[in-house]
């Protein structure tokens, strides 16, 4: 009965991850909290199409021909995946900095602006970094306690740092960032297809038949918006650029600023953002957690806590309490937690006293190669 | 995670004595590449030479993970085609090599930081933000001998 028990208190990494992301089924699923906007989309797209399959498809399949609601059928079904991918995938997210970094960056920073005297307020947090001879300014993100990547941002709606943040998207319920960009073009450039191939055998339907739609006002309208929309990326994809960047107007030209990432090569552009590496999730949240009650992981987390600030901060008397951190508790565990069934697991050859630290460290295997099946959940 | 369990068992041992953060290099944009500048805390364990080569392979490594060109864009084609639904049961170019980043940071572990008291950890379990190097306090405390 007990052993029913330790099955069931598996915790993984979603669970403890900060931020305002809602997770499903078991962590592969990541979405942001509001999901009213998501709900309607799925219900648009349905309704209509399902009203275009009852009531225009058959007359067109015999009428004209039987390869067109195939041919609907295939595009529909792209749309809809592209739409979920988009939905449940992680757009990128930066995982937050663990204590130890985060006191690592704050002596950095104190190192860098000297003395202040008390009562001023400090310079602002800001870092300069060259790239491909442009300076970028990398800003200090106080939430994630990080110097946000170049071209990163957080997003205020799902309280997380994106890469390459492009904007934060209702309609498909969550960010579209680094690693969801493409499914989310695709989506709009599909169904922009999708919505002027319903709209044109509407009118078809309408011219042949001679009777009245009101279906083809509806169309008509969508059609414009999502266009576009499409037409809107596509420009931005063309130019290697975000909707964020577009927004503030990072690139516009001003003070000789340009695009530091563009390869001044539209086809280059386009196929780095559609065709470029499929980048993996750092956010590894199936990953598994040790229960705060069972094994070591409980007297291992205070001695790694005062390990972290305790050598630090006696030499260098910066930060006497550990950087307020309201997720310390669990963003210490990761580092110093070691999963129950990982460390039980008997693929994985473990000396039971490891000697010195080299016959230790050879039995540590990177986490993405002993569960395969995880990593694979994770693309999805 | 198997890394930070074995630096778990590291600990029993030995002290952390203080921990160094290579910081990524964005000079040639946003691919993951991290900066070979030596950190000073480093200097009395290990070789300038051997830390730089160790950076500069791991670079070498993520640069071929992001590399645009030809096989990149086959797979990107080949995977739309399918809806991406392929990748539910093959692999990624990124995937291959990251576990090809994992092996020779286990292997550069074993022979070369491990015996002088440090320990890197994969940048993937960082958020690829940065590669961690552990100091522990006492060499001889450590291995016991």
């Amino acid at each position: 009965m007990s052993a029913v028990m330790v099955t069931r208190k598996v915790t993984r990494k979603w669970e403890k991850l900060p931020g305002k992301n809602t997770f499903c089924c078991d962590g592969r699923v990541m979405m942001a909290r509001q999901k009213g906007v998501f709900y309607l989309t799925l219900f648009l797209i349905l309704g209509t199409c399902s009203l275009f399959f009852a009531f225009e498809c058959p007359y067109l399949a015999v009428h004209l021909s039987p390869a067109i609601p195939v041919f609907a059928i295939l595009l529909f079904l792209f749309v809809i995946a592209m739409l979920l991918r988009t939905s449940f995938s992680d757009p990128g997210v930066l995982p937050r900095a663990l204590p130890d970094e985060a006191t690592f960056i704050e002596m950095e920073i104190e190192a860098a602006n000297g003395n202040v005297p008390t009562g001023q307020r400090p310079p602002p947090r800001i870092r300069n970094v060259q790239i491909n001879g442009q300076i970028v300014k990398l800003k200090y993100c106080y939430t994630c306690k990080i110097f946000r990547p170049p071209r990163a941002s957080h997003c205020s709606i799902c309280d997380n740092c994106v890469d390459r943040f492009d904007h934060h998207c209702p309609w498909v319920g969550n960010c579209v960032g680094k690693r969801n960009y493409r499914y989310f073009y695709l989506f709009t450039l599909s169904l922009s297809l999708l919505t002027i191939y319903i709209f044109t055998f509407d009118i078809v339907h309408v011219v042949l038949r001679s009777v009245d739609s009101g279906f083809v006002l509806v169309c008509f309208f969508t059609l414009w918006s999502v266009v576009g929309l499409t037409g809107f990326h596509t420009y931005l994809i063309s130019l290697n650029q975000t909707t964020n960047e577009d927004i503030k107007g990072s690139w516009s030209g001003k003070n000789r600023v340009q695009n530091p990432y563009s390869h001044r090569n539209f086809g280059k552009n386009c196929c780095e953002v559609l065709c470029g590496p499929v980048y993996p999730s750092v956010l590894n949240q199936r990953e598994l957690l040790q229960e705060e009650a069972a094994g070591p992981a409980a007297p291992a987390a205070p001695e790694t806590s005062a390990g972290a600030g305790g050598p630090e901060s006696s030499t260098t008397k910066t930060t006497a309490p550990l950087i307020p951190n309201e997720h310390t508790p669990e963003d210490a565990r990761p580092s110093i937690a070691a999963p129950p069934a990982r460390s039980s697991s008997p693929g994985e050859e473990k000396p039971p006293a490891p000697q010195d630290p080299a016959s230790s460290s050879s039995s540590s295997s990177p986490s993405r190669e002993t569960d395969p099946a995880q990593a694979k959940e994770k693309t999805q | 995670m198997a890394e930070t369990h074995s630096l778990q068992d590291i600990r029993q041992q030995a002290a952390i004595a203080a921990k160094v953060f290579i910081q990524r290099d964005y000079t040639n944009g946003t691919v993951c590449q991290f900066q070979t500048k030596f950190p000073s805390e480093l200097e009395t364990r290990i070789d300038k030479q051997q830390f730089e080569e160790t950076v500069r392979t791991l670079n070498n490594l993520y640069a071929e993970a992001e590399k645009l060109g030809g096989q990149s864009y086959l797979e990107g084609c080949l995977a739309c085609l399918t809806a991406y639904t392929i990748f539910l049961c093959m692999e990624t170019h990124y995937e291959k090599v990251l576990k090809k980043i994992g092996k020779y940071i286990q292997e550069q572990n074993d022979k070369i930081y491990a015996p002088r008291g440090l320990l890197l950890t994969d940048p993937i379990e960082r958020g690829l933000r940065v590669v961690e190097i552990t100091i522990f306090e006492d060499r001889s405390t450590g291995s016991g001998r």
